[in-house]
């Protein structure tokens, strides 16, 4: 799209043996998985399943009871590896800042760590929102923002970090069906264009076989299953086809 | 309560630590500042009017009755500058400062606008815990002065005014003059800056740790006044008993 766009290399991910337990309750039981660089993974569950803290894992906002998490094959853990990767995670609520206009939200991460003077932080910015299809929104406040909007400041937040891995948090859930195509086309724009290792984590059958290179399947803290879309359509568990083809008893 | 004292203490040495940051966070600092000021300047002047002028009352007429009306100016201005205007307004900001840092942070914990501000790699206690809690330790000593200034003018304007006493400005001050010395103004604000660095930290540690939704919050909100409330008066018997003699 233009200069500053540039394509950052993203990075693989594996995860071994996760385990957590929140007051003896065993959340993740065990979790296995391997992100290949710049492919667009996501991890799909009904709710409950143990997706958000999946997710907040692997930025290191948790930490584990047992296995590993490496990035580039550096665990997340050390301190370097925080420093020598960028990650961005897009919470579900958008989780803007609301006392900070759009704008000031999206070039927090900038400003607060003084890595651009302000008039490059603006310019920097205009063009993130521009990039995730906002217009006019810098100098809004969060709460005027529609569901959709927000997801999207939150992409653009998460984009100005020049993120190698970009962490969804059920990108889709409470938008409208049009809203839910704009964001998963984003999703797929995004990784296309800057290579941008990309973790989607959702309940939204549309949106994960719409968009995903890979898909791997969790319920109740386990992985079920992995694969190609294709792959996971014919996957013979009674759990997993039940989530894939859940549906209304409506008579047609 | 006391299950949290440990994780007040440490969120107290984690801003300790953070002070060097004190000059990018300037912005903040002052933004905070003014926010105090503007929300408590005017509660502060009528409380202290009101104080000053209740301690007059109550005092004066017996020492009338003994012939001391001389040192009614002393015992006003004392009570004042040593106790009431320091633990009076503590408990004020307590009320309505610490409230609305407590339900502030509280409110981006719930909403994971915390989490943000980690993923980001900016430091919570950086970014949110300091600027709060340099903000209140400067601007609680300020008040407590002015509250003091006001104070004693209310008993003075009772003093004056209460056909009990009817004694003179120029006499109720002349024996405050007398009586109560710079030192003593300077322990309570002493005291004051002791109880601002205890609401500051105690309600920002409970926005961090605020969890469940705005019920939550609404918890949070009111451990922090309680807490906040309870400390200072500990820490008051404390600081006068073993600090300042
Ligand atoms: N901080 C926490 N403390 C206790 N329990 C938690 C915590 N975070 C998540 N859980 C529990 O872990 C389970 C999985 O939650 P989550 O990962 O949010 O599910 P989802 O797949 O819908 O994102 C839920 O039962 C939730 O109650
Ligand atoms: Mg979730």
């Amino acid at each position: 799209m233009n200069d500053t766009t540039q394509s950052s290399q993203g990075v693989g991910l594996v995860v071994r043996g996760l385990r957590k337990s929140f007051d003896g309750q065993e959340v993740l039981k065990g979790i296995d998985l391997a992100v290949r660089p710049g492919e667009i993974f996501v991890i799909m569950g009904p709710s409950g399943s143990g997706k958000s803290v999946l997710l907040k894992h692997l930025i290191g906002l948790e930490t584990p009871d047992a296995g590993e998490i490496l990035v580039n094959g550096d665990p997340i853990s050390a301190p370097e590896t925080a420093a020598k990767y960028r990650m961005a995670l897009v919470f579900q609520s958008g989780a803007l800042l609301n006392s900070l206009t759009v704008g000031e939200n999206v070039g927090l991460y900038l400003a607060e760590h003084r890595l651009k003077p302000p008039a490059e932080i603006e310019r920097i910015v205009a063009e993130k929102l521009a990039d995730v299809g906002l217009k006019d929104v810098m100098h809004k406040m969060p709460a005027e923002l529609s569901g959709g909007m927000k997801k999207r400041a939150a992409i653009a937040r998460a984009l100005v970090i020049e993120p190698q891995l970009i962490l969804y948090d059920e990108p889709t859930s409470e938008l409208d069906p049009v809203s839910a195509v704009v964001i998963g086309n984003e999703i797929l724009e995004l990784n296309r264009r800057i290579r941008v290792t990309s973790l989607v984590v959702s309940h939204d059958r549309d949106l994960a076989f719409g968009v995903a290179d890979r898909i791997a399947v969790i319920a109740e803290g386990r992985i079920l299953t992995v694969g190609t879309p294709a792959e996971v359509k014919n996957f013979q568990d009674p759990l997993v086809q039940n989530f894939l083809t859940a549906d209304f008893k409506r008579a047609s | 309560m006391f299950r949290n004292i440990g994780e007040i203490i440490l969120l107290f040495w984690r801003t300790l630590l953070a002070l060097p940051q004190t000059w990018r966070q300037r912005q903040k600092v002052f933004d905070q500042f003014f926010e105090i000021g503007n929300a408590s300047l005017l509660m502060v002047c009528v409380l202290s009017f009101f104080i000053g002028g209740v301690i007059a009352l109550n005092f004066g007429p017996v020492l009338v009755e003994h012939s001391m009306a001389s040192v009614v100016g002393g015992v006003v201005g004392l009570a004042l500058a040593k106790e009431l205007a320091p633990v009076m307004m503590a408990i004020l900001i307590a009320g309505r400062i610490g409230s609305a840092m407590a339900a502030e942070i509280g409110s981006m914990s719930v909403y994971q606008e915390v989490d943000a501000l980690r993923t980001m790699n900016i430091n919570p206690i950086h970014y949110l815990v300091l600027p709060r809690v340099l903000a209140i330790s400067l601007a609680l000593p300020m008040l407590v002065v002015f509250s003091v200034l006001v104070g004693w003018f209310g008993g003075a304007v009772v003093a004056n005014y209460n056909h009990l006493m009817d004694i003179p400005f120029r006499v109720f001050f002349a024996n405050l003059r007398d009586i109560v010395e710079l030192q003593d103004v300077a322990n309570g604000v002493f005291k004051s800056f002791c109880f601002a660095v205890i609401v500051g930290v105690v309600s920002c540690h409970q926005g961090l740790t605020t969890i469940g939704g705005p019920r939550g919050i609404g918890r949070s909100v009111t451990k922090a006044v309680v807490n906040s409330i309870v400390l200072i008066v500990i820490f008051d018997y404390l600081l006068t008993r073993f600090l300042l003699k």
